[in-house]
C-alpha cells in the first residue's frame, strides 16, 4: 500500500462526510409546532469509514477483480438466434395455459416492453440516433386512443393504426429540428420532446383531463364481440354470450396477453425485415460514417427521419395497446423514467441484437415484479446494475451478430 | 466549354476566415481522362476535392458538371449527379462486411418501396439479387471476393483502399476523385492501383481526378496535371511538361 492510495482513500473519506453530512447526520423533527434540526453524526462517521476502507482496498481488489471474467452468454450464430427465438415464442403461446393470472398479466406488460424496445432498438441500436424522448411517442399513441374514444367512441382496432399512424407523424415532426445533432445534444433535446408532451397532456386540461387522465378505455373486441360481463350497448351480444360460455374474468387476461403477444410478433417480423432491407442498410451506415454516406449519394436527412419514424410508429402501437389494457391513461404513466427504462433495456440486452433486446425487456420487466418487497431499491439497484454493466459488458448481454447477408461462395 | 469536359472549374476560391486556402484555381477535366492535381502539403488540394463534391461551399467560382453547375449543391447531390470520391483515411462502413458496404452504395438504385421490402414481393427480390450480383462482380474485380463476408474494419489497408474505390464504381459515376489513393501502399498495391484506375477509365467510362503524392504513379496514369502552390494554381499540362517545368522543381524543392 502506497501514498497515493492513503491519500485518494482520505479524499474520498473527505467528500463522502461532505456529501453525506446534511442527507445523513442532520434530521429535521416536528415538535410540536416548531421544527427542530437533530444532529447524529454517527451515521456519517460510517460511511467515511466504509469510503476509506473500500477505497484504500480498491488497488488490491482491482487486481484480483482483474483476472475474474464474467460469464458471459456465448455469442450466437444467427441460427441459433432464431431457435431461441421460435423457443420463447412457443413458450410464449403456452404461457397462458401455464401462467396464474398475475402472472399473465405480468407477461403482457412485458411484451408491452418488448414492442417498446424494439422500436428503439431501430433508433439507438441501428441508426444510433441517443433517443432519451421516446416514451413521448408511447404517449401520443396511448392518449390518441383515449382521446379517440372519449370524443369519437372509436374502438381499439380501428385506433390502433391510427395511432401507430400517430406516433409516426409526431416522430417525423420531431425528428426535423434534431436533424443536425448528434450524441449528447441529440439525447438532451429528444428528453426534453419527451417532457413536452407529457406537459402538455398534463396541462391541456379541457381535452386530455390533465393529471387525471382519461378513464373507461375499452379493450379490445374479438372479432367484434366485446369481452366483458355485460355489453355496454343495449342489445349487443358479448363474447361469452355468442359461444355459449360462462363468463370468466380470467379470459380477458388471456385475451389482452394474446393481442400483445400478437402486436409483438408483428414488431419483431418488421424490425427483422428492415434491417435485411435497403433501408436498415443505411440506417447501419449512417451509424457508422455520415460523411460516406453523403459522398455516396445517400441522404441523411432521409434516413434519420426514416429511423425516427418508424421507431416511434411502434411506439404509439405499444402506446394504443397500453391505453386498452389499463383502461385509463394518465401523464403520469409516461414520465422520464420510463424512456430510460426502455433504453436501459436496449442498452442491457445489446444495442441491435433483437434477442437480447427481447430477454432485457422481459428480465427488466419481470425482476422487479418479483422483488416488489425491495421497491424503495429498485432505482438503486438498477443504477448498480447499469454500472456494472457498462463496466464489464459493454456491448450488452447478448452482442449484435452483425453479418445479415452472404454472398455464396 | 467543349463537349469533351465533363467538370468544368472556373475561379474557385475557398476562404476559411482570413485565410485564403484556394485562390482562383481554375481546370477542366474533360471524358475518359485522368487528370491530377499535385504539390505540396498544405498547397489546397483536398480543400479543391471537398469544394468539388459539395463538402465545403465555395466562398467563389463555378463548378460545373456536364454543364450543369453543382457548387454550393449538398454533397449527397453531387453525388447522385455521378461524382463521387474517396477520403484521404478512408472512410468505410466498419461495421458492415465487405459486401454490404457495397450493397449500401447502391441504395438508390435498389431503393425499395416500404412495403415491397416487408413482404418481399417477387420485384423487391430481384432488385436485391441485382445488387448482390452487382457486389460480387465488383468484388471479383479489385479482388475481394473472398473476404465479401468479413467486417470491413478487419481488412489490410491496401484492401480497404480498393474497397473504397469499389464502393465508388458501384454507384456508376461519371467521375470519380481519388484523395491520395496510394497512400500508405507498398509497391506492389501501388502498381495493382495504377492499373485498377486504368482499367476503370478504359472499361467502365469514369474519368477520374486524383491528388496524389506519389510521382511514379501520378506520371503514368496521368493524362494531365495541375500543380499547385499555396492555394494558387502552378501550371496545368502533359507530365512530361510539368516533369520539365522550372517552377514546379522550384515549388517542390524550393529555391536555391
Amino acid at each position: 500500500m502506497n501514498n497515493n492510495t492513503l491519500k485518494n482513500a482520505s479524499i474520498a473519506a473527505a467528500i463522502t462526510a461532505l456529501l453525506t453530512a446534511p442527507i445523513l447526520g442532520l434530521q429535521l423533527r416536528l415538535e410540536g409546532y416548531k421544527v427542530v434540526v437533530h444532529s447524529h453524526w454517527q451515521p456519517v462517521l460510517w460511511a467515511m469509514l466504509l469510503v476509506f476502507a473500500a477505497q484504500l482496498l480498491r488497488p488490491a481488489l482491482g487486481r484480483a477483480l482483474g483476472r475474474v471474467r464474467l460469464p458471459a452468454l456465448p455469442r450466437l450464430s444467427d441460427r441459433k438466434q432464431r431457435s431461441a427465438l421460435l423457443l420463447l415464442l412457443a413458450l410464449g403461446l403456452l404461457w397462458p395455459f401455464l401462467g396464474s393470472r398475475s402472472a399473465i398479466d405480468i407477461a403482457t406488460l412485458a411484451l408491452i416492453y418488448i414492442i417498446l424496445a424494439l422500436g428503439l432498438n431501430i433508433v439507438v441500436g441501428y441508426a444510433g440516433l441517443l433517443d432519451l424522448g421516446y416514451v413521448g411517442f408511447y404517449a401520443v399513441g396511448a392518449y390518441t386512443y383515449a382521446l379517440l374514444f372519449q370524443f369519437f367512441g372509436l374502438g381499439f382496432w380501428l385506433c390502433l393504426p391510427i395511432a401507430t399512424a400517430m406516433a409516426a407523424l409526431f416522430g417525423f415532426l420531431l425528428g426535423f429540428p434534431v436533424l443536425r445533432l448528434r450524441g449528447d445534444y441529440l439525447a438532451i433535446v429528444t428528453l426534453g420532446f419527451g417532457e413536452i408532451i407529457r406537459l402538455l397532456l398534463n396541462n391541456l386540461d379541457s381535452y386530455t383531463g390533465g393529471p387525471d387522465g382519461i378513464n373507461g378505455i375499452p379493450k379490445p373486441t374479438v372479432f367484434g364481440l366485446e369481452m366483458a360481463r355485460s355489453a355496454s350497448v343495449e342489445g349487443a351480444t358479448t363474447f361469452h354470450e355468442f359461444f355459449g360460455l360462462a363468463y370468466r374474468s380470467e379470459h380477458v387476461v388471456q385475451m389482452l396477453y394474446f393481442v400483445a403477444l400478437l402486436l409483438a410478433l408483428a414488431t419483431l417480423f418488421v424490425g427483422s425485415r428492415l434491417i435485411r432491407m435497403p433501408m436498415g442498410r443505411a440506417w447501419e451506415a449512417l451509424r457508422d460514417d455520415e460523411i460516406a454516406c453523403r459522398s455516396l449519394g445517400l441522404n441523411p436527412t432521409r434516413i434519420k427521419l426514416s429511423a425516427f419514424t418508424l421507431g416511434a410508429a411502434f411506439a404509439g402501437l405499444a402506446g394504443s395497446f397500453f391505453a386498452a389494457r389499463q383502461g385509463l391513461v394518465t401523464p403520469e404513466s409516461f414520465s422520464f423514467i420510463e424512456s430510460a427504462l426502455i433504453l436501459a433495456m436496449v442498452v442491457l440486452g445489446g444495442m441491435g441484437s433483437r434477442l437480447g433486446v427481447i430477454l432485457a425487456a422481459i428480465l427488466l420487466t419481470v425482476l422487479p415484479e418479483l422483488a416488489r418487497d425491495f421497491a424503495e431499491y429498485r432505482m438503486l439497484s438498477f443504477g448498480l446494475v447499469m454500472i456494472l454493466m457498462m463496466n464489464w459488458r459493454p456491448q450488452g448481454l447478448l452482442p449484435a451478430t452483425r453479418v445479415h447477408v452472404e454472398l455464396p461462395r | 466549354m467543349s463537349a469533351t469536359t465533363l467538370l468544368e472549374v472556373r475561379d474557385l476560391s475557398m476562404r476559411f476566415g482570413g485565410l485564403l486556402a484556394v485562390d482562383r484555381v481554375d481546370f477542366d477535366v474533360r471524358r475518359d481522362e485522368v487528370f491530377a492535381i499535385i504539390g505540396p502539403n498544405g498547397a489546397g488540394k483536398t480543400t479543391v476535392f471537398n469544394c468539388v463534391s459539395g463538402f465545403y461551399r465555395p466562398t467563389g467560382g463555378r463548378i460545373a458538371l456536364e454543364a450543369s453547375a453543382i457548387q454550393g449543391l449538398p454533397s449527397h447531390r453531387i453525388a447522385r449527379r455521378g461524382l463521387v470520391r474517396t477520403f484521404q483515411n478512408i472512410r468505410l462502413f466498419k461495421s458492415l462486411s465487405v459486401l454490404e458496404n457495397l450493397l449500401v452504395a447502391q441504395h438508390l438504385q435498389v431503393q425499395s418501396g416500404l412495403l415491397r421490402g416487408l413482404f418481399a414481393t417477387r420485384q423487391y427480390r430481384r432488385a436485391e439479387q441485382d445488387a448482390l450480383e452487382r457486389a460480387a462482380l465488383w468484388l471479383d474485380r479489385v479482388g475481394l471476393r473472398d473476404v465479401a463476408n468479413r467486417e470491413a474494419s478487419a481488412l489490410s489497408y491496401g484492401q480497404q483502399r480498393r474497397l473504397e474505390i469499389a464502393r465508388c464504381m458501384i454507384t456508376r459515376p461519371r467521375l470519380l476523385l481519388l484523395d491520395e489513393p496510394a497512400a500508405g501502399l507498398n509497391p506492389q498495391e501501388t502498381l495493382e492501383l495504377e492499373q485498377l484506375i486504368d482499367t476503370l477509365r478504359r472499361e467502365h467510362g469514369v474519368s477520374v481526378l486524383l491528388i496524389e503524392h506519389d510521382m511514379g504513379l501520378v506520371m503514368n496514369v496521368s493524362d494531365r496535371i495541375l500543380v499547385m502552390e499555396n492555394g494558387r494554381p502552378v501550371m496545368t499540362g502533359a507530365p512530361e511538361e510539368v516533369r520539365n517545368d522550372p517552377r514546379v522543381i522550384k515549388a517542390y524543392l524550393g529555391e536555391e
